[in-house]
């Protein structure tokens, strides 16, 4: 049994949308899960629900053990991170921080030990008078992870909290919110939509889809055996190669390539999924193609080309002078090649 | 500096916006420091005369009404206590129940809140009969809880409140909500201090609402201790004439100068508040 278990978590609201669809889900004491999927897929519904802020259609929801369906919020012991931070704009940070305490009725003087020793940990003690108005996006959102740090809970909710900073803000809070986390070895479930975030971040990460959840696993083993063709085009950048093919006998055929597999498949429809850097580009290489576009990305390039009418990009170092219009040669791996049904969207 | 013949223009016209909202307050000031013979032959006064304190002081301590018990110094303490009543009331009555409103997901909420916004159509003059009926079967005439109760309840202030906590973030309230602030926690720890300046707005504006009453305390009193000063400005020193008297017109300007005053001290000492309440955007 984990330490937060979710039982066929359902959700579905008034209006008759279904948000989560039967979800179940265990995650450890001090893991570190994130829910990545695209937006309105249901991750920040599953989130909330884990919360309390959203009510739960049907299924169960236990925390060290106890079943907290019916839990107000504030006695679930758990601290949300928001998209916005909702900072109390009229408390200075230092109330900000230690309202959730006062309201626990701890005493004045643990209160000030633990608000001071929370914002030396995160750098802001020279903030704690002023008002989150006068604040800096990264500090800002300092303060919200003060907040969900000094209440010391079960678990820590993150819903989406980088996606208001600019991209080289992100990537410090992202390091940081990952140090924290180990540091302090808390549960901690972390909901984006970036699938860059959800590799760097998560111990496991959970790829949800229209409510349901595709894959559950490791960083690398997402990205290395995706379960579902869904999960082979949401995780990795550039997006995995889809080719559509017939396979026979091990033998995958993408209008004139053939590929020779290292099993005996027979799929009627399937779909051919090649990572773009497992595109290997040299002169004998056993396929070539002609490269529509090369993007230059300083270390790596990418270049766009197409096997009969179906596009494909390939990454690979921008060493290699190549540049667009060129005809290139390349390799395929037969092992690092994904193969999937296109009847189920399962991995075959 | 080089001054454009534009902003002269503008600046013109604005000194001729305030001499003329400022004007009639000084000539009321002015005439009502001079006796009542000077006013008689010569009429309104532009400078200052010398019964400023004989004028005010039988004011404020003459006793007026046909009884002859009471003065405009109760009458002011009247209107005060009406007006603070009203505006207190109002405030937390209309925070409360667009806090209800707004955060309490109950059905019919929609269309209680048009009901009340209905009741705007409905002032008091128009319901003063049954308001009075209702009133004096509770035995409440002649008392400050009867001039008082009948008009603490605001449909406008309802509607600000409610326009204005539909602007606070969701995510606030679940925040509150994470950190165990309950309901009444979270209006009193969250709306109350972020409406602070809207609550100081509809604070002066009931509170010059409730002082300005006419109708309805004429009604409710008959008793002279609870006449309030709007009424008063109606009935004192008028009713002295005996045919050889001069008007009082020097104690009545220096009335409706006094009279002035609760609802300017309001203001002024709300104003900033007040401002900020009326443009506020920051939340």
């Amino acid at each position: 049994m984990g330490f937060l278990e979710l039982q066929n978590i359902t959700k579905i609201y008034p209006n008759g949308t279904k948000a989560v669809d039967e979800t179940s889900l265990n995650i450890d004491n001090g893991e570190f899960v994130v829910f990545v999927g695209p937006s309105g897929c249901g991750k920040s519904t599953l989130l909330r629900m884990i919360a309390g802020l959203e009510d739960i259609t049907s299924g169960k929801i236990s925390l060290d053990g106890n079943l907290i369906n019916n839990i107000d919020p504030s006695e679930r012991d758990v601290a949300m991170v928001f998209q916005n931070y909702a900072l109390y704009p009229h408390m200075s940070v230092f109330n900000n921080m230690s309202y959730g305490l006062k309201n626990r009725g701890i005493s004045k003087d643990e209160i000030n030990n633990k608000v001071n020793d929370v914002a030396k940990l995160l750098e802001i003690d020279q903030l704690l008078s002023r008002k989150p108005s006068m604040l800096s996006g990264g500090q800002r959102q300092r303060v919200a992870m003060g907040r969900a740090i000094v209440r010391n809970p079960k678990i820590f909710l993150f819903d989406e909290p980088l996606s208001n900073l600019d991209a080289k803000l992100r990537n410090q809070m992202r390091l940081e919110i990952k140090k924290l986390q180990r540091q302090m070895g808390v549960t901690s479930i972390f909901v984006t939509h970036d699938q860059t975030e959800a590799m760097t971040l998560g111990d496991r990460i959970v790829v949800i889809n229209n409510g349901v959840v595709e894959q559950v696993g490791t960083p690398k083993d997402i990205y290395s055996k995706p379960k579902t063709k869904f999960v082979a085009e949401f995780i990795g950048s550039p997006q995995m190669n889809l080719f559509q093919s017939k396979i026979e006998n091990g033998l995958a055929k993408i209008s004139d390539i053939q590929i020779k597999l290292n099993n005996t498949l027979n799929i009627e429809d399937a779909c051919v999924g090649i990572r773009p850097d497992d595109i290997l580009i040299s002169d004998k290489g056993e396929y070539s193609s002609l490269a529509n576009l090369v993007e230059y990305l300083g270390s790596d390039m990418i270049i766009y080309s197409s096997i009969g009418g179906q596009e494909f990009s390939c990454k690979l170092s921008s060493k290699i002078n190549l540049k667009a219009g060129d005809i290139f040669k390349f390799d395929i791996s037969p092992s690092t090649v994904h193969i999937f049904d296109n009847v189920t969207g399962y991995r075959a | 500096m080089k001054i454009k013949p534009l902003e002269i223009l503008s600046h013109v016209i604005l000194i001729l916006g305030v001499l003329l909202m400022v004007l009639p307050i000084w000539f009321s000031f002015a005439t009502s420091t001079h006796d009542n013979v000077s006013i008689m032959t010569e009429g309104m006064k532009f400078f200052l005369g010398e019964s400023f304190s004989q004028n005010y002081n039988e004011v404020l301590n003459e006793k007026g009404g046909w009884s002859e018990e009471v003065t405009a110094a109760r009458m002011f303490i009247n209107s005060f206590i009406m007006a603070l009543g009203i505006a207190t009331l109002k405030v937390v009555i209309s925070a409360m129940s667009a806090y209800a409103l707004v955060y309490f997901r109950f059905k019919l909420a929609v269309p209680i809140f048009w009901l009340i916004f209905i009741t705007l159509l409905v002032p008091l003059e128009v319901r003063i009969f049954p308001s009075y009926k209702i009133v004096s079967d509770l035995g409440l005439t002649n008392t400050y809880t009867g001039l008082i109760l009948p008009l603490v309840a605001s449909a406008t202030a309802t509607f600000f409140f409610r326009q204005f906590y539909k602007t606070i973030p969701d995510e606030l309230l679940e925040s509150a909500k994470l950190d165990g602030a309950n309901s009444w926690r979270f209006f009193i720890d969250f709306l109350l201090p972020l409406s602070k300046t809207m609550l100081a707005a509809m604070f002066i504006f009931m509170f010059v609402y409730g002082y300005s009453q006419y109708l309805w305390p004429l009604i409710m009193t008959t008793d002279e201790k609870y006449w309030t000063v709007v009424m008063g400005m109606k009935i004192i020193f008028t009713e002295n004439y005996e045919g050889v008297a001069l008007p009082r017109t020097g104690e009545r300007f220096a009335y409706i100068i006094l009279s002035m005053l609760p609802p300017v001290l309001v203001v002024v000492i709300l104003q900033r508040w007040f401002i900020k309440g009326l443009i506020q955007t920051e939340k």
